[in-house]
């Protein structure tokens, strides 16, 4: 196991920055596309409220493999060649976006209808209401499950190496292909996930705790 | 773009051979990670000296890892150390270990969000420990855990896709094939398998909105 450790720590490392770097842009931009989604669903709007529930009923119920897929094999058919790298990132946008919609609508329906009116009766339009009142209270319902959404993201970024996506998984596969100790690699790269995950979870119990303390 | 030549009746049938595999890896597992994930989880809620602690440590660390590591785990490296499972088996045992660590803690969850005067209350009314945890506290938690485990449910279907990188005959692996043997074929079988998850999927989760406004 240290023989593998010493004689790949270059690919381990660089696949868990990959790892990590497609982690983090998946988040950040499925934090804004699923907000606006969440916000969207439940808007008094029917085509914005349609079009965003359309989105986030699709993706949803779709294994996220088949969106990396379908950007990695057919979106080169009409467009630009996108390397694994790229595609796994689109798709895990994609993806994650629909979850963390869903779960920003649920946090905004967890806010009391009470809070809607009263903003409402003091003279506030929809929008102040939301941005002042209602919002501000969700991010409080919405921050435990949103961490769960990025460790679920680091997860789930596995799949770029079903796509030749150079992350931890990949490497590690490669690894084991080359060395045939598939045993020893890979315990070594479920290590260096939960380096990853590990600490995230229980960060997001003890927030958890501290939110619920704060009611 | 060809629908017609990829909507042959033998390809039809191909993917409907996958999927059939799908849904019975999928429902293998379910049963499989529920009575090990309400086990793990009951468990945990009970203190059980050592033990709790044990199945804690291990919920934690399987849940925090990509299924796609535990299938290449159960395929690649169990027979290393002398545990040779099929194609099939491989990939229900890596669903069921990552399935159950997820449950687990869903259980576990729904138990630990009933208040402890409910065991306080069934204790002093004479019931045993165990007639308090089946009688008061499972029924009143379960309304709490159905849609969480149904939703997992739903992600256990979606994940068995993962199982094509060890070459499992299902859906999404069947559909590369006839897609790989005709790049006209491409969009349709995405078009076709994207439809047969989602028809699954949706109507799974629909079924967990039902329960969850009948019990409400």
């Amino acid at each position: 196991m240290i023989e593998i450790l010493t004689n790949y720590n270059d690919v381990l490392i660089e696949g868990f920055i990959n790892t990590l770097i497609a982690s983090l842009i998946a988040l950040v931009i499925s934090l804004i596309i699923g907000t606006l989604l969440g916000i969207f669903q439940v808007s008094t709007n029917k085509l914005l409220a349609g079009i965003a529930n359309f989105y986030v009923q699709l993706f949803l119920n779709i294994p996220l493999l088949i969106i990396v897929l379908f950007f990695y094999v057919v979106f080169p058919m009409f467009f630009v060649g996108v390397n694994g790298f790229t595609a796994g990132i689109i798709g895990l946008t994609i993806y994650t976006s629909a979850f963390i919609a869903e779960t920003v609508r649920a946090g905004i329906l967890g806010v009391p209808n009470g809070q809607m009116e009263a903003g409402l009766s003091t003279g506030l339009t929809y929008g102040d209401t939301m941005r002042y009142i209602i919002l501000p209270q969700a991010i409080k319902i919405v921050i435990p499950p949103l961490g769960n959404q990025f460790i679920n993201l680091v997860k789930n970024s596995s799949v770029l190496a079903m796509v030749a996506g150079l992350d931890l998984m990949y490497y590690g596969d490669l690894i084991a292909s080359e060395t045939f100790n598939t045993f020893d690699t890979y315990i070594i790269v479920a290590l260096f996930y939960l380096i990853i995950t590990l600490p995230l979870t229980y960060l997001m119990q003890y927030v958890e705790r501290r939110l619920a303390a704060n009611d | 773009m060809d629908f017609t030549g990829a909507y042959s009746w033998v390809n039809i049938r191909f993917l409907l051979d996958g999927l059939l595999v799908t849904l019975e890896i999928a429902a293998i597992s379910i049963i499989l990670s529920f009575i090990i994930g309400a086990i793990l989880g009951l468990v945990r809620y009970m203190k059980v000296p050592v033990l709790s602690f044990l199945a804690g440590a291990i919920v934690d660390i399987i849940r925090n890892l990509p299924l796609l590591l535990i299938i290449f785990f159960t395929y690649f490296a169990l027979p290393q150390i002398g545990i040779r499972l099929s194609i099939f088996w491989s990939a229900v045992a890596a669903m069921t270990i990552f399935e159950s660590a997820m449950l687990s803690e869903i259980i576990r969850g729904g138990l630990n969000s009933i208040p402890v005067g409910q065991m306080e209350a069934g204790r002093s009314t004479g019931l045993t420990y165990a007639q308090t945890i089946w009688y008061i506290i499972i029924p009143q938690a379960l309304r709490a855990m159905v849609p969480p485990i149904v939703s997992q449910f739903v992600a256990l279907v979606k994940d068995t896709s993962l199982a094509t990188i060890i070459t499992l005959p299902e859906l999404t692996h069947n559909a590369r094939i006839v897609y790989g043997q005709d790049t006209n074929f491409v969009i349709p079988m995405f078009i076709a398998m994207g439809f047969l998850y989602w028809v699954v999927c949706y109507t799974l989760s629909k079924l967990s909105k039902r329960l969850e406004t009948s019990n409400a």
